[in-house]
């Protein structure tokens, strides 16, 4: 990537040079803000995170930190943990156990930093009436009435991470990829925005940032993976991520851990003692949409 | 630097050649730049608030822009249908039209252009996708696919006319061996932007809609209908407002592609309808959408009925010879055959794609007042250069536009 480099020292040159025109001419403006300036034009020239080496990935979190530190005088922790070995990650949904109360949706807002004003959510709980099968067209996602409803029987869906991903396949500018724990993830810098992906999914999986994504400085979590909950920008996509902050972390998603019914199983399907494998060996699974080829690692069963 | 000089000299006549011109050529260019305006003005708009200031939506999440894009395409490559029997089959009464078409292929390449950068959440970050300095997602993505047919037809569509009015301007015949080939790639080439295009929504299987393998053959169809019939429109104006001649057999000939076109356009959509409607499946919810509305939501149906009708009505007034030789009758075929497959391959296509959605969820789309900004902006920035190419081609061809070897060419 040397010709970006090169770019980048150009233009960087440049705007030190406009950069110090306007400290100078400002007397509120200091070193902070030439800092700044500084940093977000390393930022955007800066290569697709799939391909860079540590060091670069490193770099990358540390400008991130300390920009951070800048706007809000406030430190957050960032990971660029990559995946570990033998590691596959898998996901199972009890539809006996699940009641709607979707505690699931508010912690994986809150986890994730989801933008608050638009109520971005990648779980979608649909609420289905008893005897009609899966009927999605039917179903209600959007209830705000008391939960259990009489007659009815609840099903979540959010990113499947399929492993033959549509969304990979379309991205024009190799900005999503597959890791090789499983976990679909966004280089939320690299995206351009064209929602192609978005249009490939079957699953209705990703969201995209129509607006500057807005959460409250004190709802911030500060705990963040450069591919999982690090805040966005406008005109991104973004889906979920398995929590990968977590997960890669040993730790379950933030909806298992919040379900209040153990309906969610999160797990490695490498580890024949995990408790998705027994679940996989022993209950009739099912997964949505078998047909398309998408081979989904998500899946449903009953008691 | 022969090349160079003339080069300065040419476009310092084209200039001059822009700016000067009859009153109702000036009240036209100062109306598409009063459009252009308001269009750049939405669009800082949209550039500061995001996408969020369209109409567009997670569940629906294509809109106005992309539905411009891809009936544009059609219209670029549509030129193509003058250019092959001109330069291939000698047949020499459609040579001035061929100009024409191929300005309008470039003016319709330039505001696909920028539908799609219209459409990018970030489109300052697009040279992520210039390969050496980005990544470019080749051969996997067929947006990347359109890339490259689209950027190639562009380049193919400036060189052949650049070099023979060059050649004209210069006092020189043009040589048909050297452009002749350059023709006969963009033959299929023109081919090849559409069915790439098609094979965008062509290849995703979450949308069963456009997960159609009559989707590539019927984008063509429809673009060879109303690609040359918005040629027969153009003409019929330069032919009334300049001393270029068409000839009347030009137009007939014209009239006649359009109307295989609009037939083959037409059985398709037949066939399409009758294998949603003679048993329809949990597929063809998206073509009730579109056509009947579902769950008492319809905003299409005014457009689809409109569409079609002005579809059915002008390929039966071109099926007619007596009509279609009748100028009057041809202008008012063409431009609702034009506007039925705008709102057909426009709109008509994309949106219902994404209703249901994944999950079955019926959210309607409406373009909001920015969107339409932005877009009518675009349609006055296609006009506009047409016209530029148009009268600069024109006047090269008519000789009012030739290189003065001896002197630096003084305008006054």
């Amino acid at each position: 990537m040397d010709r970006r480099k090169a770019l980048s020292s150009l233009t960087a040159g440049l705007m030190i040079g406009a950069g110090a025109v306007h400290t100078s001419c400002s007397v509120t403006a200091g070193d902070k803000s030439k800092e700044q300036s500084e940093l977000d034009w390393e930022e955007y020239f800066k290569g697709n995170y799939k391909l860079m080496t540590q060091e670069e990935k490193d770099a990358t979190v540390k400008r991130l930190v300390r920009s951070y530190e800048l706007k809000t005088g406030k430190n957050i922790s960032m990971s660029s943990k990559g995946s570990l070995d033998n590691v596959l990650f898998g996901y199972a949904f009890n539809i006996s156990k699940c009641q709607g109360y979707m505690d699931c949706v508010n912690a994986c807002v809150e986890e994730n930093n989801q933008d608050r004003e638009s109520q971005m959510q990648y779980i979608r709980i649909h609420e289905m009436e008893d005897g009609k099968s899966f009927n999605f067209n039917e179903a209600d996602d959007n209830y705000y009435h008391e939960v259990p409803a009489q007659g009815h029987f609840y099903m979540g869906t959010q990113c499947f991470h399929c492993d033959n991903p549509p969304c990979v396949e379309v991205c024009p500018v190799q900005a999503t990829w597959k890791e090789d724990d499983g976990i679909v993830v966004i280089d939320y810098d690299w995206c351009v925005g064209c929602r192609y992906c978005m249009a490939a999914c079957p699953y209705d999986g990703r969201r995209f940032n129509w607006k500057t994504p807005e959460v409250p400085e004190q709802e911030v979590n500060k705990n963040q993976h450069y591919l999982g909950n690090r805040l966005r920008k406008k005109g991104v996509m973004e889906k979920c991520t398995f929590c990968v902050q977590r997960s890669r972390e040993g730790k379950n998603p933030a909806c298992v851990e919040a379900c209040p019914t153990g309906a969610r199983v999160f797990g490695n399907l490498l580890d024949p003692t995990s408790e998705i494998r027994w679940i996989l060996d022993n209950k009739k699974v099912f997964r949505l949409k078998e047909d398309l080829g998408t081979e989904p690692k998500f899946w449903y069963f009953m008691d | 630097m022969e090349t160079f000089k003339i080069g300065l000299s040419l476009i310092k006549d084209s200039f001059f050649n822009a700016i000067s011109g009859r009153r109702l050529y000036n009240i036209w260019m100062a109306w598409l730049t009063a459009l252009m305006l308001v269009g750049i003005y939405c669009y800082s708009q949209q550039l500061e608030f995001g996408l969020d200031i369209t109409g567009m939506t997670d569940r629906v999440s294509w809109g106005l822009y992309i539905s411009n894009f891809t009936f544009l395409v059609g219209v670029a490559a549509a030129a193509v249908m003058l250019v092959m029997p001109t330069y291939i089959l000698k047949d020499v009464d459609f040579k001035q039209s061929v100009l024409i078409g191929e300005g309008l292929a470039v003016s319709a390449l330039l505001m696909c252009l920028a539908f799609v950068v219209a459409d990018m959440g970030g489109p300052a970050r697009l040279w992520h996708m210039i390969p050496g300095i980005g990544v470019f997602n080749f051969p996997n993505s067929m947006l990347t696919w359109d890339v490259i047919v689209l950027n190639g037809y562009l380049f193919i569509n400036i060189s052949i006319p650049l070099y023979i009015l060059w050649m004209i301007y210069i006092g020189k015949k043009p040589n048909p061996k050297i452009y002749v080939p350059g023709v006969i790639i963009s033959v299929f080439w023109a081919v090849g932007i559409h069915m790439v295009t098609a094979f965008l929504y062509q290849g995703l299987q979450a949308r069963p809609f456009w997960n159609n393998a009559l989707l590539g053959p019927r984008f063509l169809a429809s673009a060879f209908a109303a690609g040359p019939a918005l040629i027969i429109i153009v003409l019929a104006v330069i032919k009334r407002f300049t001393m270029f001649k068409i000839e009347r057999k030009t137009f007939n000939k014209i009239a006649l592609i359009v109307t295989v076109a609009a037939q083959a356009n037409l059985i398709m959509l037949i066939s399409e309808l009758f294998k949603e409607f003679y048993a329809p499946t949990h597929h063809s919810e998206s073509a009730y959408y579109l056509f009947f509305g579902l769950d008492g939501k319809g905003a299409l149906l005014p457009w689809i009925w409109t569409s079609i009708s002005m579809n059915v009505l002008a390929t039966l007034v071109l099926t007619i010879k007596r009509f279609r030789e009748n100028h009057t009758l041809l202008y008012i075929a063409c431009g609702m055959l034009f506007l039925a497959v705008w709102i057909e391959k426009g709109f008509g296509l994309i949106i219902p794609g994404f209703i249901p959605g994944p999950w079955g969820k019926i959210a309607e789309y409406t373009p909001t007042l920015t969107e339409i900004g932005v877009t009518i902006g675009i349609w006055a920035m296609g006009a506009f250069i047409f016209t530029l190419l148009a009268k600069t081609g024109i006047s090269i061809e008519l000789g009012r536009m030739r290189y003065k070897k001896t002197s630096d060419v003084v305008t006054d």
